[in-house]
């Protein structure tokens, strides 16, 4: 019952340093590209009728952390990457500077528009711990 | 043994850390930059300059050129755009002869060379303006990758407007696409990007 109840606490202080840890430690990355690939045989594929979607209607970006799109075409063909047509083996990487909104026309899309939202790097412990959980899902949702 | 594992760990941390270093953009531009940069598409023959002839990108090889797509009766976005680009070649002062601002129009119907001509002298006399076919033009933002699409007016008269993609693209002096700058980037992000390309080698 004892070694149940101090493996509790201790649990509990190690949850509670990780959540102190996660809100008071500025993130850092070891890239600040967001990387979005068009692996090769994507042409063939939509020419077989298989819908394959590469970039999302909406990108969330963080300045100073991810803040640059970076769109790698590994295919044979030219493909368009929302508003850029990048050849085969090129790479375009976009950097922001202005936490903004940006609307991109995109005919990949249904709605015809592709949004990249631009948010200040987390100032408060509170965003730092929203921005760690949401990368988080990210990740995992990747 | 304990060493070994921490310095392998070390390594291959740095490694990772090296690999993943989020640079700028190859040569520090605030425009998106192609990496690596390939050949602009040249216009074909049926695009025409403000004198009629034929309208080559060659013609300005040496220079920087801005390459804007966009129609006349464009009623904000083509405005904001060239009032800028106007603005950035007075920045760039001495550098600007070195800097040549092409608009394409996606509107030929309308869009003649006179008209592109009177149009663009309202915001800098020494922008050139393109138009001709419609295939021929077709054909240049396929190139590009621009789009552009007539939108009949809301009262279904005969005027219409068009939508067009509103990115702009900086081709270096040896005629490489080198990179696109997003619609509402300031005249000095443009005059940076500018002096940038001129300081290539």
């Amino acid at each position: 019952m004892k070694t149940l109840r101090t493996a509790s606490v201790a649990l509990a202080a190690l949850a509670a340093a990780g959540l102190a840890w996660a809100a008071l430690v500025p993130p850092q990355v070891d890239s600040r590209d967001e990387l979005f690939e068009i692996p090769k045989g994507t042409y063939a594929r939509r020419m077989a009728g298989d819908k394959v979607e590469i970039l999302p209607n909406r990108i969330d970006l963080t300045l100073g952390l991810n803040d640059h799109l970076l769109l790698r075409n590994l295919d044979d063909v030219p493909q368009q990457f929302g508003p850029v047509l990048v050849m085969p083996g090129q790479s375009f990487r976009l950097p922001f500077e202005v936490a903004s909104t940006y609307g991109f026309d995109c005919t990949a899309h249904a709605s015809g528009q592709m949004t990249i939202v631009v948010a200040e790097a987390p100032a408060t412990p509170w965003d730092r711990l929203r921005w760690r959980w949401n990368r988080m899902r990210t990740k995992i949702r990747a | 043994m304990r060493t070994a594992r921490f310095l392998a760990a070390a390594a291959l941390a740095c490694a990772c850390g090296l690999a993943g270093a989020g640079e700028p953009t190859p040569i520090g531009l605030k425009a998106g930059a192609f990496d690596p940069p390939q050949a602009a598409a040249e216009f074909p023959d049926g695009v025409r300059g403000p004198d009629g002839a034929p309208l080559k990108l060659a013609r300005y090889r040496g220079k920087v050129v801005l390459l804007v797509f966009g129609f006349t009766h464009c009623p904000a976005v083509c405005p904001t755009t060239l009032a800028t680009l106007a603005e950035a070649r007075k920045l760039l002062g001495a550098d600007a002869a070195s800097l040549q601002v092409v608009y394409m129009t996606v509107d030929p119907e309308r869009d003649d060379a006179a008209h592109v001509r009177t149009y663009l002298a309202g915001f800098d006399p020494t922008f050139v303006g393109g138009t001709g076919a419609p295939q021929a033009l077709e054909q240049v933002r396929r190139r590009y990758g621009v789009t552009a699409q007539k939108l009949p007016a809301a009262g279904g008269g005969a005027d219409y407007a068009m939508s067009h993609s509103t990115s702009i693209y900086l081709i270096d002096r040896d005629g490489r696409l080198r990179a696109l700058m997003p619609f509402g980037h300031s005249a000095a992000d443009f005059a940076h990007d500018v002096r940038q390309l001129l300081a290539l080698k």
